[in-house]
Protein backbone atom coordinates (compact mmCIF):
# COMPACT_ATOMS: atom_id res chain seq x y z
CA UNK A 1 0.00 0.00 0.00
CA UNK A 2 2.86 2.46 0.82
CA UNK A 3 4.53 1.64 -2.53
CA UNK A 4 1.27 2.08 -4.27
CA UNK A 5 0.89 5.52 -2.63
CA UNK A 6 4.59 6.45 -3.35
CA UNK A 7 4.57 5.33 -6.90
CA UNK A 8 1.58 7.13 -7.43
CA UNK A 9 2.86 10.60 -7.51
CA UNK A 10 5.39 9.70 -9.94
CA UNK A 11 3.08 7.49 -12.09
CA UNK A 12 0.86 10.93 -12.38
CA UNK A 13 3.12 13.26 -13.13
CA UNK A 14 4.86 10.89 -15.76
CA UNK A 15 1.76 10.24 -17.47
CA UNK A 16 0.24 14.12 -17.57
CA UNK A 17 4.53 14.72 -18.14
CA UNK A 18 3.69 12.42 -21.42
CA UNK A 19 1.28 15.43 -22.50
CA UNK A 20 3.43 18.16 -22.62
CA UNK A 21 6.24 15.56 -24.24
CA UNK A 22 3.60 14.78 -27.25
CA UNK A 23 2.88 18.34 -28.27
CA UNK A 24 6.68 19.05 -28.41
CA UNK A 25 6.95 16.33 -30.40
CA UNK A 26 3.80 16.92 -32.65
CA UNK A 27 5.27 19.29 -34.80
CA UNK A 28 8.52 17.34 -35.47
CA UNK A 29 6.77 14.18 -36.04
CA UNK A 30 4.55 15.94 -38.47
CA UNK A 31 6.94 17.72 -40.61
CA UNK A 32 8.86 14.15 -40.95
CA UNK A 33 6.11 11.82 -41.44
CA UNK A 34 5.21 14.52 -44.48
CA UNK A 35 7.75 16.32 -45.54
CA UNK A 36 10.39 13.46 -44.84
CA UNK A 37 12.59 16.32 -43.11
CA UNK A 38 14.25 16.00 -39.68
CA UNK A 39 13.63 19.53 -38.51
CA UNK A 40 16.33 19.62 -36.11
CA UNK A 41 15.50 23.41 -35.44
CA UNK A 42 12.38 22.58 -34.01
CA UNK A 43 13.25 22.38 -30.45
CA UNK A 44 14.37 25.95 -30.81
CA UNK A 45 11.16 26.99 -32.81
CA UNK A 46 9.86 25.47 -29.02
CA UNK A 47 11.76 28.13 -27.20
CA UNK A 48 10.53 30.72 -29.75
CA UNK A 49 7.02 29.88 -28.21
CA UNK A 50 8.06 30.29 -24.76
CA UNK A 51 10.49 33.80 -25.14
CA UNK A 52 6.94 34.98 -27.10
CA UNK A 53 5.04 33.91 -23.78
CA UNK A 54 7.73 35.75 -21.82
CA UNK A 55 7.98 39.01 -23.52
CA UNK A 56 4.25 38.64 -23.63
CA UNK A 57 4.12 38.80 -19.83
CA UNK A 58 6.90 40.92 -18.97
CA UNK A 59 6.72 43.58 -21.10
CA UNK A 60 3.21 43.87 -22.74
CA UNK A 61 1.65 42.23 -19.15
CA UNK A 62 -0.35 39.76 -21.02
CA UNK A 63 -1.20 36.03 -20.51
CA UNK A 64 1.11 34.08 -21.94
CA UNK A 65 -1.67 31.67 -23.03
CA UNK A 66 -3.51 34.76 -24.06
CA UNK A 67 -0.04 35.74 -26.58
CA UNK A 68 -0.94 32.46 -28.60
CA UNK A 69 -3.45 34.70 -30.09
CA UNK A 70 -0.51 36.43 -31.72
CA UNK A 71 1.99 33.83 -31.45
CA UNK A 72 0.61 31.30 -33.26
CA UNK A 73 0.04 32.96 -36.56
CA UNK A 74 3.49 34.64 -36.42
CA UNK A 75 5.13 30.71 -35.67
CA UNK A 76 2.88 29.61 -38.87
CA UNK A 77 4.47 32.60 -40.75
CA UNK A 78 8.06 31.93 -39.55
CA UNK A 79 7.49 27.85 -40.85
CA UNK A 80 6.41 28.72 -43.95
CA UNK A 81 9.10 30.82 -45.19
CA UNK A 82 11.66 28.59 -43.72
CA UNK A 83 10.58 25.51 -45.86
CA UNK A 84 9.10 27.94 -48.65
CA UNK A 85 12.26 29.62 -49.44
CA UNK A 86 15.07 27.47 -47.76
CA UNK A 87 14.17 23.53 -47.58
CA UNK A 88 11.95 23.15 -50.25
CA UNK A 89 14.88 24.34 -52.31
CA UNK A 90 17.56 22.33 -50.59
CA UNK A 91 15.54 19.33 -50.65
CA UNK A 92 15.51 19.34 -54.63
CA UNK A 93 19.67 18.75 -54.18
CA UNK A 94 19.09 16.19 -51.39
CA UNK A 95 17.80 14.91 -47.72
CA UNK A 96 20.95 15.38 -46.48
CA UNK A 97 20.95 19.68 -47.33
CA UNK A 98 17.94 20.15 -45.42
CA UNK A 99 19.44 18.35 -42.28
CA UNK A 100 22.12 20.98 -42.18
CA UNK A 101 19.93 24.04 -43.37
CA UNK A 102 17.71 22.89 -40.19
CA UNK A 103 20.93 22.92 -38.43
CA UNK A 104 21.94 26.31 -39.36
CA UNK A 105 18.35 27.91 -38.27
CA UNK A 106 18.93 26.31 -35.08
CA UNK A 107 22.13 27.62 -34.42
CA UNK A 108 20.94 30.99 -35.85
CA UNK A 109 17.94 30.83 -33.52
CA UNK A 110 20.21 29.78 -30.35
CA UNK A 111 22.33 33.25 -30.92
CA UNK A 112 19.60 35.54 -31.51
CA UNK A 113 17.92 34.51 -28.03
CA UNK A 114 21.24 34.82 -25.83
CA UNK A 115 21.45 38.33 -27.80
CA UNK A 116 18.13 39.30 -27.07
CA UNK A 117 17.41 37.76 -23.78
CA UNK A 118 21.10 37.16 -22.42
CA UNK A 119 22.27 33.55 -21.30
CA UNK A 120 20.02 33.79 -18.03
CA UNK A 121 17.22 31.16 -17.05
CA UNK A 122 13.76 32.42 -17.44
CA UNK A 123 10.39 30.95 -17.16
CA UNK A 124 6.80 32.03 -17.17
CA UNK A 125 6.11 32.36 -13.76
CA UNK A 126 2.28 33.28 -13.29
CA UNK A 127 0.18 32.92 -10.77
CA UNK A 128 -1.28 29.46 -11.81
CA UNK A 129 1.65 28.16 -12.49
CA UNK A 130 2.86 27.91 -9.13
CA UNK A 131 -0.02 25.89 -7.84
CA UNK A 132 -0.51 22.61 -7.10
CA UNK A 133 -3.52 20.39 -6.42
CA UNK A 134 -4.03 17.21 -4.20
CA UNK A 135 -5.89 13.76 -4.63
CA UNK A 136 -5.04 11.42 -1.91
CA UNK A 137 -1.68 10.87 -2.15
CA UNK A 138 -1.11 12.58 -5.39
CA UNK A 139 0.35 16.14 -5.18
CA UNK A 140 1.15 17.16 -8.76
CA UNK A 141 1.71 20.74 -10.13
CA UNK A 142 -1.43 22.61 -11.68
CA UNK A 143 0.39 22.94 -15.01
CA UNK A 144 0.97 19.41 -15.36
CA UNK A 145 -2.52 18.71 -15.57
CA UNK A 146 -3.06 22.08 -17.75
CA UNK A 147 -0.17 20.77 -20.19
CA UNK A 148 -2.01 17.04 -20.71
CA UNK A 149 -5.57 18.44 -21.13
CA UNK A 150 -3.91 20.91 -23.46
CA UNK A 151 -2.62 17.76 -25.12
CA UNK A 152 -5.54 16.30 -25.52
CA UNK A 153 -7.30 19.47 -26.77
CA UNK A 154 -4.41 19.79 -29.57
CA UNK A 155 -4.45 16.70 -31.18
CA UNK A 156 -7.98 16.32 -31.70
CA UNK A 157 -8.18 19.58 -33.35
CA UNK A 158 -4.87 18.41 -35.49
CA UNK A 159 -6.64 15.32 -36.51
CA UNK A 160 -10.03 16.74 -37.15
CA UNK A 161 -8.06 19.21 -39.61
CA UNK A 162 -6.06 16.32 -41.84
CA UNK A 163 -9.30 14.62 -41.48
CA UNK A 164 -11.57 16.75 -42.71
CA UNK A 165 -9.73 19.87 -44.22
CA UNK A 166 -8.55 20.29 -48.10
CA UNK A 167 -4.88 21.07 -46.79
CA UNK A 168 -5.63 18.60 -44.03
CA UNK A 169 -5.60 15.71 -47.14
CA UNK A 170 -3.80 17.13 -49.25
CA UNK A 171 -0.83 16.74 -46.23
CA UNK A 172 -2.13 13.17 -46.15
CA UNK A 173 -1.88 12.65 -49.64
CA UNK A 174 1.41 14.16 -50.23
CA UNK A 175 2.77 12.33 -47.21
CA UNK A 176 1.64 8.97 -49.01
CA UNK A 177 2.79 9.21 -52.13
CA UNK A 178 4.83 12.32 -53.41
CA UNK A 179 4.41 11.63 -56.56
CA UNK A 180 1.00 10.72 -56.91
CA UNK A 181 0.52 13.93 -55.05
CA UNK A 182 1.71 15.62 -57.47
CA UNK A 183 -0.44 13.94 -60.68
CA UNK A 184 -3.67 14.81 -58.10
CA UNK A 185 -2.61 18.71 -59.03
CA UNK A 186 -1.86 19.60 -55.38
CA UNK A 187 0.52 22.08 -55.18
CA UNK A 188 3.34 19.86 -53.51
CA UNK A 189 5.99 22.96 -52.26
CA UNK A 190 2.45 24.70 -51.10
CA UNK A 191 1.61 21.63 -49.20
CA UNK A 192 4.96 21.30 -47.54
CA UNK A 193 5.37 24.92 -46.29
CA UNK A 194 2.04 24.65 -44.74
CA UNK A 195 2.89 21.86 -42.58
CA UNK A 196 5.73 23.32 -41.75
CA UNK A 197 3.49 25.98 -41.01
CA UNK A 198 1.33 24.27 -38.72
CA UNK A 199 4.07 22.72 -36.94
CA UNK A 200 5.73 25.93 -36.18
CA UNK A 201 2.15 26.87 -34.93
CA UNK A 202 2.64 23.56 -32.60
CA UNK A 203 5.91 24.43 -31.39
CA UNK A 204 4.27 27.76 -30.42
CA UNK A 205 1.61 26.12 -28.47
CA UNK A 206 4.51 23.69 -27.06
CA UNK A 207 6.39 26.87 -25.94
CA UNK A 208 4.14 28.09 -23.82
CA UNK A 209 3.29 25.05 -21.73
CA UNK A 210 6.56 24.10 -21.60
CA UNK A 211 7.56 27.74 -20.30
CA UNK A 212 4.86 27.59 -17.37
CA UNK A 213 6.00 23.87 -16.67
CA UNK A 214 9.86 24.76 -16.80
CA UNK A 215 12.26 27.39 -17.06
CA UNK A 216 14.61 27.52 -19.99
CA UNK A 217 17.30 29.25 -21.50
CA UNK A 218 18.37 29.89 -25.16
CA UNK A 219 19.93 26.72 -25.44
CA UNK A 220 16.84 24.65 -24.00
CA UNK A 221 15.97 23.77 -27.91
CA UNK A 222 18.29 21.02 -28.35
CA UNK A 223 17.68 18.91 -25.10
CA UNK A 224 13.39 19.16 -26.33
CA UNK A 225 14.41 18.43 -29.61
CA UNK A 226 16.54 15.08 -28.35
CA UNK A 227 13.26 14.12 -25.82
CA UNK A 228 10.72 14.90 -29.07
CA UNK A 229 13.38 12.53 -31.12
CA UNK A 230 13.14 9.56 -28.69
CA UNK A 231 8.82 10.11 -28.99
CA UNK A 232 8.40 9.91 -32.87
CA UNK A 233 10.79 6.90 -32.70
CA UNK A 234 8.58 5.50 -29.50
CA UNK A 235 5.28 5.91 -31.03
CA UNK A 236 6.35 5.89 -35.24
CA UNK A 237 6.64 8.11 -37.64
CA UNK A 238 3.52 10.57 -38.27
CA UNK A 239 0.84 8.73 -36.05
CA UNK A 240 -0.60 11.18 -33.65
CA UNK A 241 -1.90 8.53 -31.41
CA UNK A 242 1.99 6.62 -31.74
CA UNK A 243 3.26 10.44 -30.43
CA UNK A 244 1.08 10.62 -27.55
CA UNK A 245 1.85 7.19 -26.50
CA UNK A 246 5.13 7.75 -27.19
CA UNK A 247 5.03 10.65 -24.85
CA UNK A 248 3.60 8.97 -22.21
CA UNK A 249 5.59 6.45 -22.35
CA UNK A 250 8.70 8.61 -22.01
CA UNK A 251 7.18 11.10 -19.47
CA UNK A 252 6.84 7.53 -17.35
CA UNK A 253 10.28 6.24 -18.16
CA UNK A 254 11.44 9.58 -16.99
CA UNK A 255 9.67 9.59 -13.29
CA UNK A 256 9.45 6.44 -12.56
CA UNK A 257 13.49 6.12 -13.48
CA UNK A 258 13.50 9.22 -11.57
CA UNK A 259 11.76 7.57 -8.36
CA UNK A 260 13.89 4.72 -8.28
CA UNK A 261 17.31 5.09 -9.96
CA UNK A 262 17.85 9.28 -8.73
CA UNK A 263 17.09 12.52 -10.79
CA UNK A 264 20.46 11.95 -12.92
CA UNK A 265 18.87 8.75 -13.80
CA UNK A 266 15.64 10.36 -15.62
CA UNK A 267 17.24 10.52 -19.31
CA UNK A 268 18.92 7.52 -19.03
CA UNK A 269 15.92 4.75 -18.61
CA UNK A 270 14.00 6.84 -20.93
CA UNK A 271 16.43 6.55 -23.46
CA UNK A 272 17.23 2.82 -22.85
CA UNK A 273 13.75 2.07 -23.56
CA UNK A 274 13.82 3.95 -26.77
CA UNK A 275 16.70 1.49 -27.82
CA UNK A 276 14.81 -1.47 -26.89
CA UNK A 277 11.72 -0.33 -28.35
CA UNK A 278 13.40 0.43 -31.58
CA UNK A 279 15.09 -3.09 -31.34
CA UNK A 280 12.21 -4.71 -31.31
CA UNK A 281 9.56 -2.77 -33.05
CA UNK A 282 11.91 -0.93 -35.06
CA UNK A 283 9.12 1.24 -37.13
CA UNK A 284 7.66 2.20 -33.23
CA UNK A 285 4.81 1.56 -31.71
CA UNK A 286 2.10 2.89 -34.20
CA UNK A 287 4.19 2.88 -37.49
CA UNK A 288 3.20 1.67 -40.16
CA UNK B 1 -2.15 21.95 -89.09
CA UNK B 2 -0.74 22.56 -85.02
CA UNK B 3 -3.92 24.66 -84.11
CA UNK B 4 -5.97 21.64 -84.19
CA UNK B 5 -3.31 19.02 -82.63
CA UNK B 6 -4.17 18.80 -78.88
CA UNK B 7 -0.81 17.73 -77.84
CA UNK B 8 3.01 18.31 -79.81
CA UNK B 9 5.92 17.22 -78.32
CA UNK B 10 8.96 18.21 -80.44
CA UNK B 11 12.28 16.75 -80.00
CA UNK B 12 12.21 16.13 -76.54
CA UNK B 13 15.19 15.05 -74.61
CA UNK B 14 15.08 13.96 -70.96
CA UNK B 15 17.23 12.87 -68.02
CA UNK B 16 17.04 10.64 -65.16
CA UNK B 17 19.89 12.07 -62.76
CA UNK B 18 22.44 11.44 -65.66
CA UNK B 19 20.81 8.84 -67.59
CA UNK B 20 19.25 10.09 -70.97
CA UNK B 21 15.75 8.66 -70.83
CA UNK B 22 14.51 10.22 -73.72
CA UNK B 23 16.04 11.05 -77.25
CA UNK B 24 14.84 13.33 -80.00
CA UNK B 25 10.92 12.36 -79.24
CA UNK B 26 8.45 13.94 -80.85
CA UNK B 27 4.79 13.10 -81.19
CA UNK B 28 1.44 14.51 -81.56
CA UNK B 29 -2.44 13.91 -80.42
CA UNK B 30 -5.06 15.21 -81.71
CA UNK B 31 -8.69 16.25 -80.24
CA UNK B 32 -10.91 12.91 -79.83
CA UNK B 33 -8.18 10.58 -80.84
CA UNK B 34 -6.98 7.76 -78.51
CA UNK B 35 -3.66 7.14 -79.40
CA UNK B 36 -1.41 4.53 -77.82
CA UNK B 37 2.55 4.44 -77.16
CA UNK B 38 4.22 0.86 -77.37
CA UNK B 39 7.06 -0.64 -76.05
CA UNK B 40 9.48 -2.91 -74.04
CA UNK B 41 9.71 -1.75 -70.17
CA UNK B 42 12.95 0.51 -70.38
CA UNK B 43 11.91 2.50 -73.69
CA UNK B 44 10.55 5.49 -72.14
CA UNK B 45 7.41 5.10 -71.83
CA UNK B 46 6.81 6.27 -68.64
CA UNK B 47 8.92 8.91 -69.03
CA UNK B 48 7.64 10.29 -72.01
CA UNK B 49 4.32 10.49 -69.70
CA UNK B 50 6.09 12.03 -66.48
CA UNK B 51 7.52 14.70 -69.13
CA UNK B 52 4.21 16.13 -70.51
CA UNK B 53 2.78 15.64 -66.97
CA UNK B 54 5.65 17.95 -65.98
CA UNK B 55 7.09 15.78 -63.38
CA UNK B 56 10.74 15.65 -65.71
CA UNK B 57 11.23 18.71 -67.15
CA UNK B 58 12.65 18.15 -71.25
CA UNK B 59 16.78 18.79 -71.36
CA UNK B 60 15.66 19.97 -74.82
CA UNK B 61 12.76 20.34 -77.08
CA UNK B 62 9.19 21.23 -76.27
CA UNK B 63 5.90 20.56 -75.17
CA UNK B 64 2.73 22.29 -76.60
CA UNK B 65 -0.93 21.79 -75.43
CA UNK B 66 -3.63 23.62 -76.81
CA UNK B 67 -0.62 25.44 -78.17
CA UNK B 68 0.70 26.59 -75.24
CA UNK B 69 4.21 25.73 -73.82
CA UNK B 70 4.29 23.30 -70.78
CA UNK B 71 7.39 21.86 -71.11
CA UNK B 72 8.35 24.40 -68.18
CA UNK B 73 5.42 24.18 -66.04
CA UNK B 74 5.21 22.32 -62.62
CA UNK B 75 2.69 19.05 -62.22
CA UNK B 76 0.18 21.07 -60.73
CA UNK B 77 -0.42 23.84 -63.46
CA UNK B 78 -0.29 20.73 -66.02
CA UNK B 79 -3.60 19.40 -63.98
CA UNK B 80 -5.15 22.77 -63.76
CA UNK B 81 -4.50 22.68 -67.78
CA UNK B 82 -6.95 19.97 -68.64
CA UNK B 83 -4.21 16.88 -68.47
CA UNK B 84 -4.53 14.15 -65.86
CA UNK B 85 -2.33 11.09 -65.26
CA UNK B 86 -3.05 8.07 -64.12
CA UNK B 87 0.44 6.64 -62.93
CA UNK B 88 1.86 2.94 -63.24
CA UNK B 89 0.73 0.01 -60.27
CA UNK B 90 -2.10 3.09 -59.89
CA UNK B 91 -0.98 5.10 -56.37
CA UNK B 92 -3.80 5.26 -55.19
CA UNK B 93 -4.17 6.63 -51.32
CA UNK B 94 -4.50 3.59 -49.58
CA UNK B 95 -5.16 5.03 -46.37
CA UNK B 96 -8.06 7.22 -48.06
CA UNK B 97 -11.36 6.77 -48.61
CA UNK B 98 -12.74 6.34 -52.17
CA UNK B 99 -14.74 9.09 -52.04
CA UNK B 100 -11.35 10.89 -50.71
CA UNK B 101 -9.14 10.13 -53.10
CA UNK B 102 -11.40 11.16 -56.08
CA UNK B 103 -12.38 14.40 -54.44
CA UNK B 104 -8.50 15.81 -53.77
CA UNK B 105 -8.45 15.75 -57.45
CA UNK B 106 -11.02 18.00 -58.09
CA UNK B 107 -9.19 21.23 -56.62
CA UNK B 108 -8.04 22.75 -59.50
CA UNK B 109 -9.89 26.05 -61.51
CA UNK B 110 -11.24 23.97 -64.25
CA UNK B 111 -12.75 20.96 -61.80
CA UNK B 112 -13.90 22.85 -58.71
CA UNK B 113 -16.86 23.70 -60.39
CA UNK B 114 -18.07 20.76 -62.04
CA UNK B 115 -16.86 18.26 -59.30
CA UNK B 116 -20.77 17.24 -58.69
CA UNK B 117 -21.01 16.65 -61.98
CA UNK B 118 -17.57 14.75 -62.24
CA UNK B 119 -18.04 12.64 -59.44
CA UNK B 120 -21.85 11.38 -60.65
CA UNK B 121 -20.07 10.46 -63.91
CA UNK B 122 -17.23 8.28 -62.58
CA UNK B 123 -19.66 6.56 -60.78
CA UNK B 124 -21.85 6.11 -64.04
CA UNK B 125 -18.54 4.54 -65.46
CA UNK B 126 -17.65 2.44 -62.29
CA UNK B 127 -21.15 2.12 -60.10
CA UNK B 128 -18.64 -0.21 -58.15
CA UNK B 129 -17.00 3.04 -56.37
CA UNK B 130 -20.35 4.86 -55.31
CA UNK B 131 -20.91 2.08 -53.81
CA UNK B 132 -18.17 1.77 -51.94
CA UNK B 133 -17.22 5.54 -51.54
CA UNK B 134 -16.68 5.63 -47.93
CA UNK B 135 -14.27 2.78 -47.65
CA UNK B 136 -10.63 2.38 -47.33
CA UNK B 137 -8.90 2.94 -50.43
CA UNK B 138 -6.84 -0.40 -49.48
CA UNK B 139 -9.61 -2.29 -49.28
CA UNK B 140 -10.77 -2.23 -52.54
CA UNK B 141 -9.63 -5.11 -55.09
CA UNK B 142 -7.28 -4.45 -57.69
CA UNK B 143 -9.79 -4.16 -60.67
CA UNK B 144 -11.22 -2.00 -58.61
CA UNK B 145 -8.33 0.25 -57.78
CA UNK B 146 -7.82 0.36 -60.88
CA UNK B 147 -11.23 1.97 -61.42
CA UNK B 148 -10.72 4.42 -59.21
CA UNK B 149 -7.40 5.56 -60.35
CA UNK B 150 -8.95 5.87 -63.73
CA UNK B 151 -12.18 7.59 -62.27
CA UNK B 152 -9.89 9.53 -59.90
CA UNK B 153 -8.54 10.91 -63.39
CA UNK B 154 -11.55 12.05 -64.42
CA UNK B 155 -12.22 14.42 -61.36
CA UNK B 156 -9.87 17.31 -62.34
CA UNK B 157 -12.23 17.30 -65.82
CA UNK B 158 -9.08 16.80 -68.22
CA UNK B 159 -9.18 17.18 -72.19
CA UNK B 160 -6.60 14.83 -72.31
CA UNK B 161 -5.92 11.56 -70.38
CA UNK B 162 -2.73 9.81 -69.71
CA UNK B 163 -3.23 6.35 -68.70
CA UNK B 164 0.04 4.34 -67.87
CA UNK B 165 -0.30 0.46 -68.02
CA UNK B 166 -3.34 0.28 -66.82
CA UNK B 167 -3.93 -3.25 -67.77
CA UNK B 168 -0.74 -4.64 -65.96
CA UNK B 169 -1.74 -7.46 -63.22
CA UNK B 170 -5.50 -7.40 -63.60
CA UNK B 171 -7.03 -10.18 -65.63
CA UNK B 172 -8.39 -9.61 -69.15
CA UNK B 173 -11.80 -9.60 -68.40
CA UNK B 174 -11.64 -6.43 -65.84
CA UNK B 175 -9.39 -5.15 -68.81
CA UNK B 176 -11.78 -5.87 -71.59
CA UNK B 177 -14.35 -3.71 -68.87
CA UNK B 178 -11.56 -0.90 -68.60
CA UNK B 179 -11.15 -0.73 -72.37
CA UNK B 180 -14.69 -0.66 -72.61
CA UNK B 181 -15.45 2.61 -70.66
CA UNK B 182 -12.13 4.14 -72.14
CA UNK B 183 -14.05 4.03 -75.38
CA UNK B 184 -17.12 6.14 -73.46
CA UNK B 185 -14.48 8.48 -72.06
CA UNK B 186 -13.38 9.00 -75.55
CA UNK B 187 -17.02 9.11 -76.66
CA UNK B 188 -17.34 11.91 -74.25
CA UNK B 189 -14.80 14.25 -75.84
CA UNK B 190 -11.79 13.46 -73.88
CA UNK B 191 -8.51 12.78 -75.71
CA UNK B 192 -6.96 9.52 -74.46
CA UNK B 193 -3.15 8.72 -74.78
CA UNK B 194 -2.17 5.71 -72.75
CA UNK B 195 1.20 3.59 -72.37
CA UNK B 196 0.78 -0.29 -73.07
CA UNK B 197 2.95 -3.36 -72.91
CA UNK B 198 0.56 -5.37 -74.67
CA UNK B 199 1.12 -4.68 -78.90
CA UNK B 200 -1.82 -6.73 -79.99
CA UNK B 201 -4.29 -4.91 -77.32
CA UNK B 202 -2.63 -1.67 -78.02
CA UNK B 203 -3.32 -1.76 -81.72
CA UNK B 204 -6.61 -2.82 -81.59
CA UNK B 205 -7.90 -0.35 -78.87
CA UNK B 206 -5.63 2.96 -80.46
CA UNK B 207 -6.33 4.57 -83.54
CA UNK B 208 -2.67 5.47 -84.15
CA UNK B 209 0.43 4.10 -81.93
CA UNK B 210 4.27 5.25 -81.54
CA UNK B 211 6.58 2.30 -80.85
CA UNK B 212 9.84 3.35 -78.99
CA UNK B 213 12.66 1.39 -78.40
CA UNK B 214 15.75 2.99 -75.50
CA UNK B 215 14.25 6.12 -75.49
CA UNK B 216 13.60 6.52 -79.67
CA UNK B 217 10.11 6.66 -81.22
CA UNK B 218 11.23 3.61 -84.24
CA UNK B 219 8.05 3.59 -85.84
CA UNK B 220 4.46 5.35 -85.76
CA UNK B 221 1.37 5.45 -88.04
CA UNK B 222 -2.34 4.54 -88.27
CA UNK B 223 -3.05 1.36 -85.98
CA UNK B 224 -4.20 -0.72 -88.57
CA UNK B 225 -1.70 -0.44 -90.85
CA UNK B 226 0.68 -0.99 -87.88
CA UNK B 227 -0.78 -4.26 -87.11
CA UNK B 228 0.39 -5.09 -90.80
CA UNK B 229 3.61 -3.62 -90.79
CA UNK B 230 6.44 -6.50 -91.30
CA UNK B 231 8.49 -5.35 -88.78
CA UNK B 232 5.72 -4.83 -85.88
CA UNK B 233 4.77 -8.64 -86.67
CA UNK B 234 8.29 -9.90 -86.85
CA UNK B 235 9.11 -8.05 -82.99
CA UNK B 236 6.16 -7.94 -81.50
CA UNK B 237 3.45 -11.00 -82.69
CA UNK B 238 6.40 -13.42 -83.50
CA UNK B 239 5.48 -14.28 -87.12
Amino acid sequence: MTLLSDLATPLVMGVLLGGLYAVIALGLSLVFGVVKEINIAHGDLVILGSYFGYVAMTVLGIDPILSLVIGMPILFGIGFVIQKYLLNRAFKISVDATLIIAFGISIILQNTYQLLWTPLSRGLTTSYALASFSAGPIHVPLTYLLDFIVAIIVMLLLRTFLMKTYLGKAIRAAAQDRKAAHLMGINTDQVYACTFGISAVLAAVAGIFLGLTFSFTPVSGMSFLLIALGIVVLGGIGSIVGTFVGGIAFGLAQTLGGYSLGLAAQMLVAYVMVLVVLALIPRGIFGR
Amino acid sequence: MTEDMLLKISHVDAFHGSFQALWDVSLTVKPGEIVAIIGANGAGKSTLLDTISGLVHPAKGSIEFEGKIISTMEPFQVVGLGISQTPEGRRIFSDLTVLENLIIRSYNRRARPEREDNLQRVYQFFPVLDERKSQMAKTLSGGEQQMLAIGRGLMSNPRLMLLDEMSLGLAPIVVNELYKVLREIRDRGITILFVEQNVRRSLNEADRAYIMEAGRVILSGNAAELREEERVKKAYFGT
